[in-house]
């Protein structure tokens, strides 16, 4: 008798494991970016809809965008920076919002969806989550103890080779994502950050390689804790993860204070969108998910906890003051002009950039 | 009933011409068909595609046309990129550095201990090679994040030098090949150690004792018997950490600099940042060819000694 129960009780485990959750009905796959919601949220979600929410996460645009183009990923709701989205939308990889699904939508920030259309024509596919820039974080005490003057408000601080080479002591990271760091390097030449040329992509090379000797790492998401553990002072960077670092350094009570600066010649604006997979196994139950973040107060709890810029406009009530006030979170109008966005890379134009990128890195 | 059962099994195995001894070779070797022919024979298609947008990000290479006629795609472009840009082969040529001078770092240091284990009375044994095992109980890859903790500029061993004053500024180690070379070498030692000790373990001592008995000294005795016996389970650890460390991927990304090349982060920025998986996999094929040399040499080694002959 036991001997029958256990066989059944191991059938049944196996029955478990052979249908995933993608079997089963009342379920929304969630595939965000890791340290990137108030987790409260999912759970009133869950309350509120009785479905249940399976939150998983990933920690960069090319393991999910890997995972999209093998197909079947399994995801309802995904996502991925705006410029990734782009090409993925060309690739087919989603499936157009149903707008009479997203009532919310009314919320949504004007001057956000129209600099994502960029990305996503007329908004069909993809619908803002939280957005920032990329610049740069330092440890303040560190830079003015090695230069009181530091241009801590220009890019002229890291691309500067005279500059940048006085903090190579303490620590310099910068992001390993070409298409933002070579990006930065043609703004700060004076090409046009977002070319699709080969040969301006290449210009890029001289100015990154001049400053290569005094960077320790390119890494995307290890400064984040070398800046709060004082092992660094120095790193280009996302706002919301320097925030955070900010944050970390504070918690730790060791003297560290992290700052974020958005420099003024301007920068890069960028743009995690939900989307929906073409072969989401619960596409109406990713509109409900997404109706739900769209809501002002839910989504505004996002910025808080990770303190990047949401798209919704009415959200900005119960943004906490402090985040809404700060210009390096919600820049001012006249910075918001300056900041630019880039377009995706068509297949050589990427080709040049992974090129220039790993000479830079391997230091030739 | 269960003895029946078995009899008419054998009975319609030998019918089939299967046989115990058969079935006992087939498991492995279907093992092997199915976990390394199959995703071999899909990297290798891949490897003659075209990169394109869309899922999958490759074309198909081969097609059926609706008329009946039936064409391959077949292109040798990946291939000839490895061979035009030279960041593909400065990378092998990295990543067979790296893995050189950690499999001889590796040895050095793993022989003597084995050594020290085989000589251990009889009852420890045991115990120190569940020592040598121990790691093992933990995930490799929360071990090689410990690492970071220790060898960070603010971490534990620059904490430990400084304050016993051997030196006065911390050093430079994590980001570096230094680090590699340190994850490598702690991560795989077990790999080493263990295929020495079995080596030195069967050695027979009394070979010792006739060479001590004619007048020879213990480290003579040592280079001349001891060494040469052991060094088939040499050769085995050296290929178990040889192999493994040229297609290493995740030591060199947490614990190694920007600026080092290898193979492993060459491959994943082909598939990953350029999207091309068709290049992707003309690399790992090339890794393929590039490792089957050394194991191929191994295996006549291992035929050599099999047959008694000196090497």
């Amino acid at each position: 008798m036991t001997g029958i129960r256990a066989f059944v009780a191991a059938l049944a485990a196996v029955a478990l494991l052979a249908f995933p959750a993608a079997a089963q009905k009342n379920v929304v796959n969630v595939y965000n970016w890791s340290d990137y919601i108030d987790e409260a949220v999912l759970k009133e979600f869950e309350k509120e809809t009785g479905l249940k929410v399976v939150y998983d996460v990933f920690d960069s645009n090319e393991l999910l965008e890997t995972k999209l183009l093998a197909g079947k990923s399994g995801y309802d709701v995904v996502v991925p920076s705006a410029t990734f989205m782009s090409r993925q939308i060309k690739a087919g990889v989603f499936r157009k919002l149903d707008m009479s699904l997203l009532p919310n939508r009314k919320h949504m920030w004007d001057v956000i969806q129209q600099r994502v259309a960029k990305y996503d024509p007329g908004n069909a596919y993809s619908m803002n989550y939280l957005w920032g820039t990329t610049g740069i974080g330092y440890n303040e005490a560190k830079i003015k103890q090695r230069m009181p003057n530091a241009p801590v408000d220009s890019w002229t601080l890291v691309f500067d080779p005279a500059i940048i080479s006085k903090f190579a002591d303490c620590g310099i990271h910068m992001l390993d994502a070409p298409d933002e760091m070579i990006a930065a390097a043609l703004k700060h030449i004076g090409e046009d950050p977002a070319s699709q040329d080969p040969k301006v992509i290449e210009k890029a090379l001289k100015p990154l390689q001049a400053i290569r000797p005094h960077v320790q790492k390119f890494h995307s998401s290890e400064y984040i804790n070398a800046l709060a553990n004082g092992d660094i002072c120095l790193a280009v960077g996302w706002s919301g993860d320097i925030f955070q670092a900010g944050n970390r350094a504070k918690e730790a009570k060791k003297g560290v204070e992290v700052t974020y600066m958005l420099p003024k010649e301007g920068a890069q604006m960028w743009f995690d969108q939900m989307a929906v997979p073409a072969d989401a196994p619960h596409p109406l139950n990713a509109h409900r998910f997404i109706n739900y973040m769209m809501k002002p107060e839910v989504i505004a709890r996002s910025t808080n906890v990770v303190q990047y810029a949401n798209g919704n406009k009415d959200s900005q009530q119960f943004v906490d003051k402090e985040v809404l006030a700060n210009p390096s979170v919600y820049p001012t109008t006249e910075v918001m002009a300056r900041l630019y966005t880039i377009s995706p890379l068509g297949q050589k134009a990427q080709r040049a950039a992974t090129s220039v990128w790993t000479k830079v890195k391997a230091g030739k | 009933m269960r003895s029946r059962l078995h009899h008419r099994l054998i009975a319609v195995g030998k019918r089939l011409g299967i046989t115990g001894r058969g079935l006992a070779i087939a498991v492995p070797y279907a093992w092997l068909a199915a976990f390394f022919l199959v995703p071999f024979a899909i990297v290798l298609k891949l490897s003659f595609s075209e990169v394109v947008i869309a899922i999958p990000p490759y074309l198909p290479l081969f097609e059926w046309g609706e008329d009946g006629s039936f064409t391959v795609n077949a292109r040798l472009d990946n291939y000839i990129t490895l061979f035009t840009d030279d960041l593909y082969w400065r990378s092998y040529l990295g990543s067979l550095k790296i893995a050189a001078i950690s499999t001889a770092v590796a040895l050095l240091i793993g022989y003597p201990i084995a050594y020290g284990m085989s000589r251990a009375p009889a009852a420890w044994r045991p115990v120190l090679v569940v020592l040598v095992i121990l790691p093992f109980w933990t995930s490799f890859l929360i071990r090689v994040y410990a690492l970071i903790g220790i060898l960070k500029k603010e971490g534990l061993l620059n904490l430990a030098l400084t304050s016993l004053g051997l030196i006065r500024e911390p050093l430079t180690i994590l980001n570096t090949d230094i680090a590699i070379y340190i994850g490598i070498v702690y991560s795989y030692l077990p790999f080493v150690v263990l295929p020495i000790y079995a080596s030195l373990e069967r050695f027979d001592l009394t070979l010792l004792e006739a060479a001590a008995d004619l007048g020879c000294r213990p480290t003579r005795a040592f280079w001349t018997i001891t060494l040469p016996l052991s060094l088939p389970g040499v050769a085995a650890a050296a290929l178990l950490i040889f192999i493994p460390a040229v297609g290493e991927f995740v030591i060199p990304d947490l614990l190694g600099g920007s600026e080092t090349l290898m193979i492993g982060k060459t491959l994943w920025s082909e598939f990953f940042n350029n999207r091309d998986w068709p290049v992707a996999s003309a690399v790992a094929i090339a890794l393929l060819v590039l490792l089957v040399a050394p194991i191929v040499y191994f295996q006549r080694l291992q035929a050599k000694v099999a047959h008694g002959e000196r090497w």
